[in-house]
C-alpha cells in the first residue's frame, strides 16, 4: 500500500515559495490502478517523485507498505526503489549508447544478477513486449513505440510491485498508446499497483481510479466500481525469473 | 552487463568529446617521459665524463690541505692503510674506485721524482673479508653508462682515467709521461727505485697533472722500500656525484673521524647543477601536465556529467546508489588515465630515442621503469581531476530524470 499523510511540498522559485503539494492525505491500496490528472504545475509529478523516493516532502510522511520512505537514507531508498518500484518515463529515458537488450539488463546488473541470467531475463522480457527481433538495436534505431516497449521491459526487469508511470503515452500515436495502456492493464491484473500521471483523458479512463490535482490539492476522486481489485500473481513470468 | 560495459560503451559513443582530454594527457605524459628519458641518459653521460676526469673525493691526514696535496704531491703525515679496509667494508653507497696512495721522493738517474705506491684492484678482490660487504659487492662504475658504439678505454689509460689499475706485480712500475720522456724510458726497461730493480710495464699517456711526473709501483712494495709500515698519505675516491650530493662526504667523515675528507667541489657541483636543472625541468613539465591535463580532464568530466544528468537520474530511478554513479565516472577516468599513460610512455620513448641524440648528443634507449611511473602519474592526474565532477554526479538529484513533466 502507498500512503501519504498530510504531505506538503514547498520549494523556492524565483525568490518566492511555491507550494507543489498542500497537505495531501492519500491511500493507494495494493493492486490499485490510479490515474493522476490535473493542469500543468498542479503537483502531479511531485506526487509521483515522492512515491518514487526521489523528492522528500517539506512536511508529512510518505509510506510504502508501512515503511516511511524518507526515514531511510538515500542509499536505502535507492535499494528500496530497485526492489519494489518500476519507473516509466514520458521520454523513455533509455540509455542511448546501449542496445535494447543492454538497457533492459541495467536494472538486473544493479540488482547483482549474473551476466548469463541478465541476458536470459532481458531477452525474455523483450520477447514479452514483442521486440524479440530488436535485441541489438540502439534506441535511435527504434521507433518511439518500440522505445517505450523497451522502457516497459526495463521497468519490469526487477519485477516491481509498484509501477510509477509519468505520461507513458505522452509521446505516442493513438494505436501505440492503446497497446501500452493494454499492457498496463495486464500488469495491473498481475497484481501490481500502477500510478500513472497523464494529461490524456482516454488514458485516465483506463484506470480504476482518477485523482484530480489542482494547486497541489486533491479536488476530485473518481472510482470505476465496475472493476475489482486483482490478486497479485506470484507465478508470473517476471516474478519467476527476476526474483 | 557490468559497470565496465556502461563505461566502455559510453566512451566509444562519445569518443570525439574525449579526444581533447586524451590528447592533453597523452602529450603531457609523452613530454615528461621523453624529458626524463633523455635526462637520465644525459646525466649518465655527464657522470661518465666527470668520472673520466678522475677522483672527486680525497681523504687526507687531518692537518693536510688540498693545496698541499697538489703543490707538493705528498704530505709528511700519513694515516693507517686500515682506513681503506674500513671504507671498503662499510655499507656506504656511491664509493667507486678506492685508490690508496703513499708517495715518497726518489732519485732516478740523478733526477728527483715522486714514487707513488698504489693498490691494484685485484688486491681488493683477494681480500675475502671485503667481499660480500664492501665496495666490490656493489655494481662497479656507478654513474657510468656503457654508451653503445663506444670502445672501452685502452688498458694503460685505466690508471689515468679511473684511478685504479687491475693488477700490478711486485716488480712492476708504471711511469708518468714526463718522467718517461726525460729519462728516455720505454716499456720493458728496467729502472732502479730505492735500490730495487723494477720493470717498466707501461709509460702512461700525458695527463697534464702531477701524475705525469710520477712513477707508480705496488703500494706494499713502496711501503716496505721506504721503511714505512702499513700507511698511506692519501686515498683518492671516485664517488658517485648524486651520492656526494646526498651527503656521502659527511658519512665518510663519520666513518673516518681522524682523517680529512675533501671534495673537489667544482667537478661535483657541475654535475649536481646539471642534475638539478634537469630535475627542475621535469618538475616544471609535471606541473604543466597536472595543471593543463588535469584542467582539461576536469572540464571534460564536468561537461560529461552535465550532459548525462538525465541518464544519471534514470540510473538512480532504476535503483543505482550514489556509489555506482561515482564508480562509473571514476572508472572512466581510470581508463582515460591508463590509455594516456601507456600512449604517453610509448610516444615519449619514441621521441626520446629519436630526438635524444640530436638534443642532448647522447644515445638514448627505452627505459621500462618509466612505464609504471607514466601510468601512475596519468591515472593519478585523471582520477584527481575527475573526482569532483564524479562526486557531483553521485550527488545529483534523481528528480532531474523526470523534470520534463
Amino acid at each position: 500500500m502507498l500512503q501519504m499523510r498530510s504531505v506538503s511540498k514547498q520549494y523556492p522559485h524565483r525568490g518566492r515559495m511555491v507550494t507543489a503539494l498542500d497537505a495531501v492525505t492519500l491511500e493507494i491500496p495494493k493492486g490499485d490502478y490510479v490515474a493522476v490528472v490535473g493542469p500543468s504545475g498542479s503537483g502531479k509529478s511531485t506526487l509521483l517523485l515522492m512515491f518514487g523516493g526521489m523528492m522528500s516532502p517539506s512536511a508529512g510522511q510518505v509510506l510504502i507498505e508501512g515503511q516511511s520512505l524518507y526515514a531511510l537514507d538515500a542509499e536505502r531508498r535507492a535499494a528500496l526503489r530497485k526492489k519494489k518500484i518500476g519507473f516509466v518515463f514520458q521520454t523513455f529515458n533509455l540509455v542511448p549508447y546501449l542496445s535494447a537488450m543492454e538497457n533492459v539488463q541495467v536494472p538486473l546488473f544493479l540488482a547483482g544478477v549474473d551476466d548469463a541470467n541478465q541476458e536470459r531475463q532481458a531477452a525474455s522480457l523483450l520477447d514479452r513486449v514483442g521486440l524479440t527481433d530488436r535485441l541489438d538495436h540502439k534506441p535511435s534505431e527504434l521507433s518511439v513505440g518500440q522505445q517505450q516497449r523497451v522502457a516497459l521491459a526495463r521497468m519490469l526487469a526487477n519485477n516491481p510491485d509498484v509501477i510509477l508511470a509519468d505520461e507513458p503515452t505522452g509521446n505516442l500515436d493513438p494505436d501505440t498508446s492503446r497497446d501500452i495502456l493494454d499492457f498496463f492493464e495486464e500488469l495491473n491484473r498481475e497484481g501490481r499497483t500502477v500510478v500513472m500521471v497523464t494529461h490524456d483523458v482516454r488514458a485516465a479512463q483506463r484506470a480504476r481510479r482518477v485523482l484530480r490535482l489542482v494547486d497541489g490539492a486533491i479536488v476530485n476522486h473518481e472510482r470505476d466500481e465496475t472493476r475489482s481489485m486483482p490478486e497479485r500473481r506470484t507465478d508470473d513470468m517476471c516474478g519467476a525469473e527476476a526474483r | 552487463m557490468r559497470l565496465r560495459t556502461i563505461v566502455w560503451r559510453e566512451i566509444f559513443e562519445r569518443k570525439n568529446q574525449l579526444v581533447t582530454s586524451f590528447l592533453a594527457i597523452l602529450l603531457g605524459i609523452s613530454v615528461i617521459v621523453s624529458v626524463k628519458n633523455i635526462t637520465s641518459y644525459s646525466e649518465k653521460a655527464v657522470a661518465r665524463e666527470l668520472d673520466a676526469l678522475g677522483a672527486n673525493i680525497l681523504i687526507l691526514p687531518k692537518s693536510a690541505s688540498l693545496q698541499d696535496y697538489y703543490s707538493s704531491d705528498m704530505q709528511d703525515e700519513e694515516f693507517p692503510e686500515e682506513y681503506v679496509t674500513r671504507l671498503a667494508t662499510s655499507d656506504l653507497q656511491g664509493l667507486d674506485n678506492l685508490s690508496p696512495k703513499l708517495s715518497v721522493p726518489v732519485d732516478i738517474q740523478s733526477r728527483r721524482v715522486t714514487l707513488t705506491g698504489i693498490l691494484p684492484k685485484n688486491e681488493f678482490q683477494a681480500k675475502a673479508s671485503w667481499q660480500g660487504a664492501g665496495i666490490f659487492s656493489r655494481p662497479q662504475g656507478c654513474g657510468v653508462v656503457d654508451v653503445p658504439g663506444e670502445a672501452a678505454p685502452p688498458a694503460q689509460e685505466t690508471l689515468v682515467r679511473r684511478r685504479v689499475i687491475d693488477a700490478l706485480g711486485d716488480t712492476d712500475a708504471l711511469v708518468g709521461a714526463d718522467v718517461g720522456a726525460s729519462l728516455g724510458v720505454k716499456p720493458n726497461d728496467t729502472i732502479q727505485l730505492l735500490g730495487k730493480p723494477f720493470t717498466v710495464t707501461a709509460v702512461l699517456p700525458q695527463t697534464g697533472t702531477v701524475d705525469d711526473s710520477r712513477v707508480f709501483a705496488h703500494l706494499h712494495v713502496v711501503q716496505k722500500l721506504a721503511g714505512k709500515g702499513p700507511v698511506v698519505n692519501a686515498i683518492e675516491i671516485v664517488g658517485c656525484c648524486n651520492q656526494i650530493s646526498k651527503g656521502l662526504v659527511q658519512k665518510i667523515n663519520q666513518l673516518l673521524p681522524e682523517a680529512k675528507v675533501v671534495t673537489i667541489t667544482q667537478i661535483v657541483d657541475t654535475q649536481i647543477k646539471t642534475n638539478r636543472m634537469m630535475s627542475r625541468l621535469s618538475v616544471l613539465f609535471l606541473g604543466i601536465i597536472v595543471l593543463v591535463g588535469g584542467a582539461s580532464i576536469a572540464n571534460y568530466m564536468y561537461a560529461n556529467v552535465f550532459e548525462r544528468r538525465r541518464e544519471i537520474g534514470t540510473l538512480m530511478a532504476l535503483g543505482a546508489g550514489s556509489s555506482v554513479v561515482l564508480r562509473i565516472f571514476l572508472l572512466k577516468a581510470l581508463l582515460l588515465g591508463l590509455a594516456g599513460g601507456i600512449g604517453g610512455y610509448v610516444l615519449g620513448t619514441v621521441l626520446a630515442v629519436v630526438l635524444g641524440p640530436r638534443i642532448a648528443g647522447v644515445p638514448v634507449l627505452p627505459m621500462l621503469p618509466l612505464m609504471p611511473w607514466a601510468l601512475g602519474v596519468a591515472t593519478a592526474v585523471s582520477l584527481l581531476a575527475s573526482y569532483l565532477p564524479a562526486r557531483r554526479a553521485a550527488r545529483l538529484d534523481p528528480c532531474t530524470a523526470l523534470q520534463e513533466v
